[in-house]
C-alpha cells in the first residue's frame, strides 16, 4: 500500500483526503439546508450552525494540507485521455478547489462580519479579522449560491468519474479507489 | 457495618447542608445581556447610550437569594451613544479617560431582598479608577429551560450616579446618570 501517488494511481494519503472530502462537502451541504429550515425554538438551532461551522473550518484544514500534498506528489498519469478532456478535467478540479476555498471564506465572514469569533468544536475560538455590520447578507447570498454551485459541480464530476469507468473502461476512478497498479 | 454509618454520615452532610448557589455566566456570547445609561442632554431631554462589551457572572439560588453575588467587567472603549464623534468625546480624557482606564467594574458586597423578587445588590462601582459604593434596585425576572438544552436566569438592575462621583463633572457639569442592566445568566 503506497502512501504517495505514483504515475498509475493516487496513494493511500490523497486518496484519504478525497473521499474524507467529499463526505464533508455533501455532510455540510445536507447540514447546511436542514439547519435552514429550523425555528429559533428548534433544539438544534444554535447547535447545528456551531457544527456547521466546525466542520467548515476543519474541511478548510484538509484543504490546506490537500494543497501542499499535491504539490508535492507526482500525479497520475491517464493515456487515453483527449486534449479536451484532459483539459477539462483540470479546468474542474483546479475550478473546484477555488470554489470550495470562497464557499468557506464567505462563511467564514458570515458569523465574524459583526466581530464576533467562531467557536471551533469546544477548542479554540476563531477571531474575526475584518468588520463590517450590514455586509453578512451578501457573505450569505455568496456562500448559498457557490455551495450550490460545488454541489452541482460535485455531480458533474461524480459523473464524469462514472463515465470513464463504465462507458470509457479506463483506470480513472479506479486511481482514486485502489490507488495505484501494485 | 461502620463502613455503612460513614458513608450515611458523609452523604447527610453533603447533601444535608441546604441549597448550593449555583455559578450562572452573563451571556454576551448572543447578545442576552445590556448596560445602558440615560442622562439628561441640557435638560431638553435624554442622550441614552449602551457598553456594547462587558462579561460577568453571578451566584444565585432562588432558595437562598441573600447568598448571592453579581461582578461585571465593562470595556469602557465598547460605548456606543449612536455617534461617532460623541463616543470619542467620551472616551477621552473629559470624560471616560479610556487610554488609562480601560474597564470599569462591578463587585456586589451584600444583598438585601425588599420583596417577593425584588432585591438591593450593593456594590462597588469602579469607573476611571475611582470606586464608590452603590445600591442597585434589581428585579428577578424568571428561570428555566431554554429550548437547547440550557438553564438560564434574567435580572434587571437599576441605579442612578452622578458624574461627579466620578469625575467627570466638567463639560456637562453635574448631571444624574441612570444606569440599567438587563442580564440573562446561563447556568454553568
Amino acid at each position: 500500500m503506497s502512501y504517495r501517488n505514483t504515475k498509475t494511481g493516487y496513494g493511500s494519503i490523497a486518496r484519504l483526503l478525497h473521499w474524507l472530502m467529499a463526505i464533508c462537502i455533501f455532510g455540510l451541504f445536507g447540514l447546511g439546508y436542514w439547519m435552514r429550515t429550523l425555528t429559533y425554538y428548534s433544539p438544534y438551532y444554535q447547535s447545528a450552525p456551531d457544527l456547521h461551522q466546525s466542520i467548515g473550518i476543519t474541511l478548510f484544514g484538509f484543504l490546506m494540507f490537500r494543497f501542499i500534498w499535491k504539490l508535492a506528489n507526482p500525479s497520475p498519469e491517464h493515456a487515453g485521455l483527449t486534449a479536451l478532456e484532459h483539459k477539462g478535467s483540470t479546468l474542474l478540479h483546479w475550478g473546484f478547489y477555488a470554489l470550495i476555498l470562497s464557499v468557506m471564506i464567505a462563511g467564514y465572514f458570515i458569523s465574524t462580519l459583526d466581530g464576533r469569533v467562531i467557536h471551533y468544536f469546544s477548542l479554540f475560538d476563531l477571531p474575526s479579522v475584518y468588520t463590517q455590520k450590514g455586509l453578512e447578507k451578501l457573505a450569505g447570498k455568496i456562500h448559498w449560491m457557490l455551495a450550490y454551485l460545488t454541489i452541482a459541480l460535485a455531480v458533474l464530476h461524480a459523473g464524469a468519474a462514472l463515465w470513464h469507468h463504465f462507458i470509457k473502461k479506463d483506470r480513472v476512478l479506479v486511481s482514486m479507489t485502489k490507488g495505484p497498479i501494485e | 457495618m461502620f463502613k455503612k454509618l460513614l458513608l450515611t454520615t458523609v452523604l447527610a452532610l453533603t447533601l444535608g447542608t441546604g441549597a448550593f448557589a449555583e455559578s450562572y455566566k452573563i451571556d454576551t456570547d448572543e447578545g442576552h445581556s445590556a448596560i445602558n445609561f440615560s442622562v439628561s442632554h441640557l435638560g431638553f431631554s435624554f442622550v441614552t447610550g449602551r457598553f456594547d462589551k462587558f462579561t460577568g457572572g453571578f451566584e444565585f439560588d432562588a432558595a437562598n437569594p441573600e447568598a448571592a453575588s453579581l461582578n461585571v467587567e465593562i470595556i469602557i472603549g465598547s460605548i456606543n451613544t449612536n455617534h461617532g464623534k460623541r463616543d470619542n468625546h467620551l472616551r477621552s480624557a473629559d470624560f471616560f479617560d479610556e487610554s488609562n482606564n480601560a474597564t470599569a467594574s462591578f463587585v456586589s458586597t451584600g444583598i438585601k431582598t425588599t420583596g417577593d423578587k425584588t432585591a438591593v445588590i450593593t456594590g462597588d462601582l469602579t469607573i476611571k479608577g475611582i470606586t464608590k459604593s452603590v445600591d442597585l434596585n434589581t428585579v428577578f425576572i424568571a428561570e428555566g429551560e431554554d429550548p437547547w438544552g440550557n438553564y438560564r436566569a434574567g435580572f434587571t438592575g437599576a441605579t442612578t450616579v452622578k458624574l461627579s462621583d466620578y469625575d467627570m463633572a466638567g463639560p456637562l457639569g453635574d448631571q444624574e446618570v441612570v444606569l440599567t442592566v438587563i442580564t440573562e445568566g446561563i447556568r454553568q
